[in-house]
């Protein structure tokens, strides 16, 4: 049984005017089913990239990278969309919610993509909603939810298409240290029920949480601790 | 995705830039409008036209006299030899395809019934004149072919006769007096209106072409025996119209003495082409103001393409994130695609009341017989949605091929 995540010499440059940026240069890990990994470093370390790549927003440049059986090196940008679609659930710093659009609207979207027939999208919107502790809230627009609501809502519309992975990115950045706290442990939750969660932090409390931790300097894992 | 949803998504946006969407519009609406006022009014003339020609008859021939040439001082025109009684048998006999002939003498006079006179033309005729010139009998009979050679008082009047002599009521059998002399009405004719030079064709009295000549002294031009001033022709339907005006010019040359190589001292004019040909200049007329409403259309549309740029650029993110949760690509485009034409049918949809509305008040004002058919608000509609598709295009690939991780960090 091979690995959820595999990645094999994982190059990504950019061209920024003259210079050629290595944003990626030579990653190579596995990350199994099931597992709770934060992604740390300095900004400009190559972490966000890393995440971009496994999560298809991307493309590597060079190397080997299977994700959920499929080769994101090969895809075509219909498989990509597809592939986000089914198997990762993305949440977002800023949260990324759509405005004037009710909480269980935006939670159903992906499913609107995934070609799921009205009813049941929002039946299952409304589940994921519960789950979240939102039930209540499904008419409320964005603007009229606290930033933990929000943000739970955001993450009910990562589950709701059942992905294997949920990749985070800098979840807590925009919420208050009591509020973070709610939603790190959520994520603990939700990783305990066996979702493999992939975060991206520069907070070494966040970070804590993780049972894994990978530590990106220069394009490069320097460290890789459990 | 489905088309419903995305139009709903599509009303959504435009909702929330209520004004901004409006403004883009307005090019649509004033080019749709102005296409169909357009198009209406040329409807409304072409079919002002038509009734026109089919007033005078489809296919009528006029031919007249031309001017004289004498010791080189040219007479100008009908100045020639008159035409005969015998140029009309001549025709009629000889030329095939012919539907029917008719000379006319006319002479003004003043007809008195009870009391009351008023001033007419007198025209004599023959009995097929009535067929040619499309005249159509309303009570009553017009004369018979034997009749026209009897000098039988016999006459058949216009509308506006029978207005002014006989408030209205049916005339037929009365008898009316024309320079002292006694005729007897046995028909009336349907009214024609005005002519295209605004002259009232009802105010008129028809008799047979002996009679005029003999009781009222029309047309006399002597030493001419039997003349006549003018004569129409029919040509059948589905004849040649050259070819007989050829077989025309052929007898009349005959009969009048030209020489070989001499030019013609008669013309054979067609009507209904001259009013064709007036009506085409109309029509290219007609064509410059649809170039023009189209080149409105075309700004209306580049308006519509400029608020769609502006549209994805302040959707990015949300581009982004549905791109993320797993749009496709023709996700995207389908959903910018749908909300310019929808954009785009509002503004058509505006358009089309405003043109029918001004459609309505110019044909108010213009007294023309204007309809909006059917077709044009199909025209509007799919002239709209063309816009929405063509304009939509560019806007709504740009969304489709955003990067994801860009669109995402878009401020």
């Amino acid at each position: 049984m091979s690995a959820l995540i595999e990645c094999r010499n994982l190059f990504k440059t950019y061209q920024m005017g003259d210079t050629k940026i290595r944003a990626l240069d030579g990653v190579s890990l596995e990350i199994e089913s099931g597992e709770y990994v934060a992604v740390m470093g300095a900004s400009g370390s190559g972490k966000s990239t890393f995440m971009n790549l496994l999560g298809a927003l991307d493309r590597p440049t060079a190397g080997f990278l299977r994700v959920d059986g499929a080769l994101l090196n090969q895809l075509t940008a219909e498989q990509e969309a597809e592939f986000r679609g089914r198997s990762i659930g993305f949440v977002f710093q800023q949260f990324n919610l759509l405005p004037r659009t009710s909480a269980v609207e935006n939670v159903a979207l992906p499913l609107v993509y995934a070609g799921v027939p009205a009813a049941e999208r929002r039946k299952r919107a409304m589940a994921r909603l519960e789950q979240m502790g939102l039930a209540e809230r499904y008419d409320h627009h964005p603007s009229q939810l606290s930033g933990g609501q929000q943000q739970r809502v955001a993450i009910a519309r990562a589950l709701v298409n059942d992905p294997q992975i949920l990749l985070a990115d800098e979840p807590t950045g925009a919420l208050d240290s009591k509020t973070s706290a709610d939603i790190m442990a959520l994520f603990d939750s939700l990783n305990r029920d066996g979702i493999t969660v992939i975060l991206v932090t520069h907070e070494q409390d966040v970070a804590d949480h993780a049972k894994r931790q990978l530590v990106f300097k220069d394009g490069r894992v320097v460290e890789d601790r459990s | 995705m489905s088309l419903l949803a995305s139009i709903r998504i599509a009303l959504i946006a435009l909702r929330v830039n209520a004004l901004r969407s409006a403004l883009a519009m307005l090019g649509v609406i004033i080019g749709v409008a102005s296409v169909i006022v357009l198009v209406s009014i040329s409807e409304g003339t072409k079919r002002a036209v038509e009734a026109q020609i089919a007033s005078f008859g489809a296919n009528l021939l006029i031919i007249r006299p031309g001017s004289s040439i004498f010791g080189g001082r040219r007479g100008g025109a009908g100045s020639a030899t008159p035409l005969t009684d015998g140029d009309v048998l001549a025709l009629a006999n000889e030329v095939p395809g012919m539907a029917g002939v008719s000379g006319e003498v006319s002479t003004s006079a003043t007809a008195v019934f009870g009391g009351v006179n008023w001033s007419t033309r007198i025209s004599g005729v023959n009995a097929d004149y009535f067929d040619v010139r499309a005249w159509v009998i309303d009570e009553g009979r017009a004369f018979a072919p034997a009749e026209e050679s009897s000098g039988r008082r016999f006459v058949v009047v216009g509308q506006t006769i029978v207005r002014e002599l006989f408030d209205g009521a049916d005339p037929v059998g009365q008898t009316l007096r024309i320079q002292g002399q006694p005729f007897e009405i046995i028909g009336t004719v349907a009214a024609k209106g005005e002519s295209s030079w605004g002259a009232d064709q009802d105010d008129i009295i028809f008799m047979p072409l002996a009679t005029a000549r003999q009781r009222l002294g029309a047309g006399q031009r002597p030493p001419t025996r039997d003349p006549v001033s003018v004569i129409y022709a029919d040509v059948a339907a589905g004849e040649d119209v050259d070819r007989v005006i050829a077989d025309i010019e052929d007898i009349l040359r005959v009969r009048r003495e030209i020489l070989p190589g001499a030019e013609d001292d008669f013309s054979v004019g067609n009507l209904a082409e001259f009013i064709r040909a007036r009506n085409e200049t109309e029509n290219q007329l007609g064509l410059l103001l649809a170039v023009g409403a189209a080149i409105v259309l075309l700004v209306g549309g580049i308006g519509i393409m400029n608020i769609m740029l502006v549209s994805v650029t302040e959707r990015t993110r949300e581009i982004g994130l549905r791109l993320a949760v797993g749009a496709r690509q023709r996700d995207i485009r389908n959903q910018f695609l749908i909300e310019s034409i929808v954009l785009c049918l509002f503004g058509g949809a505006m358009g089309l009341a405003a043109g029918i509305g001004g459609t309505l008040i110019y044909a108010e004002i213009g007294q023309l017989e204007i309809a909006v058919s059917p077709l044009i608000v199909g025209i509007a509609i799919s002239a709209s949605v063309l816009v929405g598709v063509f304009f939509g295009l560019y806007p709504a690939q740009r969304a489709a091929r955003l990067n994801p991780i860009d669109a995402l960090r878009h401020e």
